[in-house]
């Protein structure tokens, strides 16, 4: 069963009055439960692919279907539904509130989905403990390292059981050492709760994990390679 | 956590947020302070005009307004006072007077004054008469030889109290009638011009000269308190009085017969509305800035939001909600300083350095600032309403930035 199937979208930006195919027909489907990275050389088209994924963007043409469901044409709250409900988000950098504690950004998402406080509060609590983040709950972004940060955001994106995982180059701003187990710990993630993670990277480690990688070059599948 | 997270955006910049504070504080206190100097000066000019002999209401012959001669007065006296007596509000007071155009002479001078005849005993709570004394005393009833004239007119006529003075009118028969009066007393009045106006005579002594019997010229009335100030509360009683008042007379309002002065209490209403919206606007550029400011330096977080499932309404909502916050800490600290102003003044500001003008505006020397609930409830209601108005434009822009924008 696919969780994504991507059908011929191509993708075209306007710079001024020069058209800059980022994608240009890509197809591909990925099945649920998948721990696959997008990678490709800057400009390949990963992020934007990403991106459309993840209903934050969408395509010139083509079709994109998330859990069976189409998601192009939709309207933007219509979209923004659907992330809300079924996608966890995982940036490069920035990603979490700066105002809040570890444990309200993970609280925010179930907040928004109208989760009970105490239950809100609980999950939080238990997924903060299954990243690492025993005893920092209450800190907040400012007091915690870059890894400590990256780890939040993991818990954000999981904590409401989404279909799919969408991480932008997570482990860019990190060190080995960090990135290391932050996707250590995201393996785990995908092993214990059936989460679908989809990456976009060049790290070599990211690859060296998935069991699946989709090399992009000039905005089409270059190549495909399962472990 | 909508709220903590608002309430934290809020101060992550302080002195940004201190700055525009300080704006709706300031906005919010001058708004109120000036409201209620404003309702002093038109408490005090309505104070002073109803207690210039005008009262809250008056019964009248419907003639006695256009051409108050004798000839327009009320003949039978005797109903009005039954029904003044029953159908008043509690708390009111009420009296007849007798009023005619006269001259007032002696050896030295002679100069045209109007005549009022009194009820010594009920006139000092009806008008300015029985609290305004310079020299001597009241009458007292039964005092028909007694007068009472202003200190300026006093000085004009170069006499003292114990002196008499002569009057002269035209009698009910149209024929010269005059006579001679002790002066008892002077009063001193808010302007110069009533002093110079006025004499008082008891009621008995202003019937006899006229020769008009029992008959009165008015019956005049005042309310209690501060009721009265508006048709609202004037038309009940009005409407009241007219079921049953005889059908040759009428009840005429205060603000029947000083068009003039509700025109510029009006005007009082319409210069505080501007003066609101000159400092909302000021304000209005303040608040803009700091939250168009605020949203554009966390276009990525906005993003994010976005990204995370936020709707453009729900991110309308947090900005408004940060907008909110600003604006209640801003109201709340203004009215208080607001608040503070008013009753460091409640003892009243003195405006007799500015006598002359004071007087040409018919204000009265102190002017006791106050604000009503109602006013309260407006300055708050407009800097609230608008202020939240005009940041729906910073929120709007912070919904309409998109994720990819934001976080590329």
């Amino acid at each position: 069963m696919n969780m994504v199937d991507v059908k011929e979208v191509s993708k075209t930006y306007k710079q001024g009055k020069v058209a800059v195919h980022a994608l240009a027909g890509v197809s591909l489907s990925i099945a649920k439960g998948e721990f696959c990275a997008l990678a490709g050389p800057s400009g390949s088209g990963k992020t934007t692919l990403l991106n459309l994924i993840g209903g934050l963007d969408t395509p010139t043409q083509g079709k994109i279907f998330l859990d069976n469901d189409e998601i192009t044409g939709l309207s933007q709250s219509r979209l923004a539904s659907i992330r809300l409900n079924k996608i966890g988000f995982i940036f490069q950098s920035y990603n979490i509130i700066p105002v809040l504690s570890a444990r309200e950004n993970v609280e925010y998402v179930m907040l928004m989905q109208g989760v009970p406080a105490r239950e809100r509060s609980e999950r939080a609590r238990a997924v903060l403990d299954d990243v690492g983040l025993a005893g920092m709950h209450d800190r907040r972004p400012a007091e915690l390292s870059g890894g400590q940060q990256q780890r939040v955001a993991v818990a954000r994106a999981i904590v409401s059981n989404p279909a799919i995982v969408l991480a932008d180059e997570p482990t860019a701003n990190l060190d080995s050492q960090t990135g290391q187990g932050l996707l250590e710990m995201m393996a785990r993630m995908n092993e214990e709760r059936n989460v679908t993670f989809i990456f976009s990277t060049h790290d070599r480690m990211v690859m060296d994990f998935a069991h699946r990688i989709i090399r992009l070059k000039d905005g089409l599948v270059a190549h495909e390679q399962i472990k | 956590m909508n709220f903590h997270m608002a309430w934290r955006n809020v101060w992550r910049n302080p002195k940004r947020t201190g700055i525009i504070l300080v704006a709706i504080i300031i906005g919010a206190w001058t708004m109120l302070a000036y409201c209620a100097l404003a309702r002093g000066v038109m408490a005090s000019s309505l104070e002073s005009a109803l207690n210039t002999l005008t009262g809250h209401i008056q019964i009248q012959n419907p003639g006695f307004r256009e051409d108050p001669a004798v000839e327009n007065r009320i003949r039978n006296p005797a109903p009005v006072a039954a029904l003044l007596d029953h159908a008043l509000p509690k708390g009111s007071c009420w009296a007849f007077r007798v009023q005619a155009g006269g001259v007032a002479s002696n050896a030295r001078n002679s100069q045209g004054i109007t005549i009022v005849g009194i009820d010594p005993e009920k006139e000092p709570e009806l008008s300015f008469y029985g609290n305004a004394t310079a020299q001597g005393r009241l009458l007292e009833p039964g005092d028909d030889r007694g007068i009472i004239l202003g200190q300026a007119l006093l000085d004009s006529f170069e006499t003292k109290i114990g002196r008499k003075l002569v009057l002269m009118t035209q009698d009910a028969d149209r024929e010269t009638a005059s006579r001679a009066f002790k002066i008892r007393g002077t009063f001193r009045a808010e302007m110069e011009g009533t002093e110079k106006q006025y004499v008082f005579i008891t009621l008995a002594a202003a019937q006899k000269l006229l020769g008009i019997g029992d008959n009165v010229s008015l019956a005049c009335i005042r309310l209690p308190g501060r009721t009265g100030q508006d048709k609202a509360e004037l038309n009940p009683v009005v409407e009241a009085l007219t079921r049953e008042l005889p059908r040759d007379l009428t009840a005429l309002t205060w603000i029947d017969l000083l068009p003039l002065l509700k025109g510029y209490l009006g005007m009082f209403d319409r210069f505080m509305l501007l003066w609101y919206l000159v400092v909302f606007i000021a304000m209005a550029f303040g608040l803009v800035n700091t939250m168009l400011m605020a949203v554009l330096e966390r276009t990525r977080e906005f993003g994010l939001l976005k990204a995370l499932g936020l709707t453009p309404v729900r991110i309308v909502k947090n900005v408004l909600l940060e907008c909110l916050v600003l604006l209640v800490i801003g109201l709340g600290a203004g009215n208080l300083l607001g608040v503070l102003t008013i009753y460091l003044f409640s003892g009243g500001i003195d405006m007799s350095f500015m006598a002359q003008g004071s007087e040409f505006w018919g204000l009265g020397r102190l002017v006791v600032p106050f604000v009503t609930a109602k006013d309260l409830l407006s300055v708050n209601a407009v800097i609230m309403g608008l202020g939240l108005l005009v940041c729906l434009y910073p929120a709007v822009k912070a919904a309409g930035i998109t994720p990819v924008e934001a976080m590329n």
